[in-house]
């Protein structure tokens, strides 16, 4: 059996995920990132490792991605995660044709073919609204565990219309309308509301084609699916290991290229 | 003798000054404005009458400018920010043109006539990266309180590029500068030289023209000023330390007096006409 893996070093969370030959998930591990990004792609590897009940050693191909990519000392190869997150999500919903990825610092969009190809996307490259942040400024003004964020704002009944573009600004917003004495949930929903907008005119400049699939940290949060879901008028595809999408879609190149190895004559359909 | 209070109830600060009619300050004061607009402004205005030894009933009239002017419970009128600070930097700099003011979550770039009225402006609203808040947030990115920004700034040597595109982008610039072992003094000036980078663009916008007077809370920091000199190649003015943050609300004050005096002068003429 080969053994292939993937280190995905965001911006917030490192996600390491170790596949076997048919393509199946066998180890994970999510920590934070934090300063020290080597080590953070290091302790991330040894912990999926750990997880499979594996050997390092075991392990034939490591693909890094995401933007500490290049930090990934130990990685044979390195690809974007745009082409990760397309891959992943390709294989884990292979109906998809758009994905949406929620990171702490940024948000994609991405249009893929029935292959996984990327056909085309677009960041936020210049400011962080609309992303993970805009959710973790809220949660820090609000004083509430980030986990927490979604199952709350779904509490709402009078949604609270967030004007600020700025996170950083955004955390004062939530605290004026506190101080006059909006309700937590009311307040929190509107932020959802006003990420979820954000995200959709990304989504709109690649064109929104079915199925949708959301991956990145984010789609731990329960609200924020259910406000994407109403501002796209579709359901997403969402499942436990969205989180590792990057990941896992690294440890497949990195599947490929072991395969390829084996059988020179293929190399060629699957040399990306 | 008459009295007028400026209060200037800004996104970081609220500040209360109170002058005579030959525009001498008699007392003031400064508070972090929070999030309960009424009270802060009542607690500054009652700090800046403790400081001059008044009592409310001897203020003749009460003028409010800032974010929140709307939430003071006990003005007269009130005027925007943007008329406050060039009344203020206008009586401070009689040749203003261009009033450059950065605050904690603003920056404001307007063009004055010399009347000390605001011809033209262009503001930095929608984002906290040309703001007091991203200089803030670059401090505490590194472990920094705002207070020992300046003192950090003394130290710099050589700045290092910071993008300055967005407040939390920018920190994980500098937490990449700081691993490779960029002093976090250097990293401040860097987010300095970013910072008027911004303002410069903006107050080219805005079509600025000398003089130029620097106010707001980040003119504390004498490298701002300096930098500013550096890129507009020319002499700007900065009020002292202590009045700097004060310009707006000096200015509230200032137009004070004036409508006490127009209205002084209307009740005369009415007067005579009836008589």
């Amino acid at each position: 059996m080969a053994y292939a893996a993937g280190v995905d070093v965001g911006s917030t969370q490192t996600k390491a995920v170790i596949i076997n030959e048919d393509r199946e998930i066998v180890g994970r591990a999510l920590i934070d990132t934090g300063a020290n990004v080597v080590h953070a792609a290091e302790q991330a590897f040894d912990l999926a490792v750990q997880d499979s009940g594996l050997r390092d050693t075991e392990i034939e191909y490591v693909i890094g991605t995401g933007y500490g990519r290049y930090r990934v000392t130990f990685g044979n190869a390195q690809i974007t995660e745009i082409s990760c997150h397309g891959r992943g999500a390709a294989q884990m919903f292979p109906g998809t044709r758009t994905v949406v990825d929620m990171g702490g610092q940024d948000t994609k969009a991405i249009r893929i073919s029935p292959t996984g190809e990327i056909l085309d996307f677009c960041m936020n490259d210049k400011c962080a609204a609309g992303t993970g942040r805009f959710l973790g400024a809220a949660a820090r003004a609000l004083d509430i565990p980030l986990q927490d964020l979604g199952p709350t704002a779904l509490k709402f009944n009078k949604p609270v219309r967030i004007s600020t573009t700025c996170t950083v600004f955004a955390e004062s917003e939530v605290l004026s309308w506190l101080g006059k004495g909006k309700k937590i949930e009311d307040i929190l929903w509107g932020v959802h509301q006003s990420i979820a907008s954000r995200s959709t005119s990304l989504l709109r400049r690649v064109g929104v084609e079915e199925q949708v699939t959301f991956t990145g940290g984010v789609t731990k949060n329960t609200g924020m699916i259910r406000a994407l879901e109403e501002k796209l008028e579709t359901k997403l595809n969402v499942s436990d290991d969205s989180h590792y999408m990057g990941a896992l879609g690294a440890a497949l190149f990195g599947l490929d290229r072991i395969l390829a190895s084996r059988n020179p004559r293929d190399s060629v359909e699957v040399s990306r | 003798m008459k009295i007028t209070a400026g209060i200037d109830v800004g996104s970081t600060y609220t500040k209360a000054i109170l002058i005579d009619e030959n525009h001498q300050i008699l007392g003031r004061s400064l508070r972090p404005t929070g999030f309960k607009l009424d009270k802060v402004s009542q607690n500054t205005y009652q700090e800046s009458l403790t400081t001059a030894g008044l009592q409310p009933s001897d203020v003749d009239y009460v003028i409010a400018t800032g974010i929140g002017r709307h939430q003071v419970a006990f003005k007269d009128v009130h005027v925007t920010d943007l008329t406050g600070s060039a009344r203020g930097a206008a009586f401070l700099f009689p040749k203003t043109r261009t009033v450059l003011d950065i605050g904690g979550q603003t920056m404001k770039a307007s063009r004055l006539d010399d009347t000390a009225k605001v011809k033209s402006f262009r503001l930095n609203d929608k984002c906290a990266a040309g703001t007091g808040a991203f200089l803030e947030k670059t401090a505490r990115y590194m472990g920094f309180s705002t207070d020992e920004i300046g003192p950090l700034l003394t130290t710099s040597k050589e700045p290092v590029p910071i993008s300055g595109v967005c407040a939390v982008f920018a920190e994980s610039e500098v937490i990449n500068h700081l691993s490779l072992g960029t002093p976090p003094s250097d990293i401040m000036q860097g987010a300095i030289e970013s910072l008027v980078d911004r303002a410069v663009q903006l107050m080219k916008r805005a079509k600025a023209e000398p003089q130029y007077t620097l106010v707001g809370g980040i003119m504390r920091f004498d490298t701002m000023a300096q930098s500013v000199r550096d890129h507009l190649k020319s002499e700007v003015n900065v009020p002292d330390p202590e009045m700097v943050q004060f310009v707006a609300a000096l200015g509230a004050a200032i137009l004070g007096q004036r409508r006490l005096r127009l209205l002084a002068e209307s009740k005369n003429a009415r007067a005579v006409d009836v008589a």
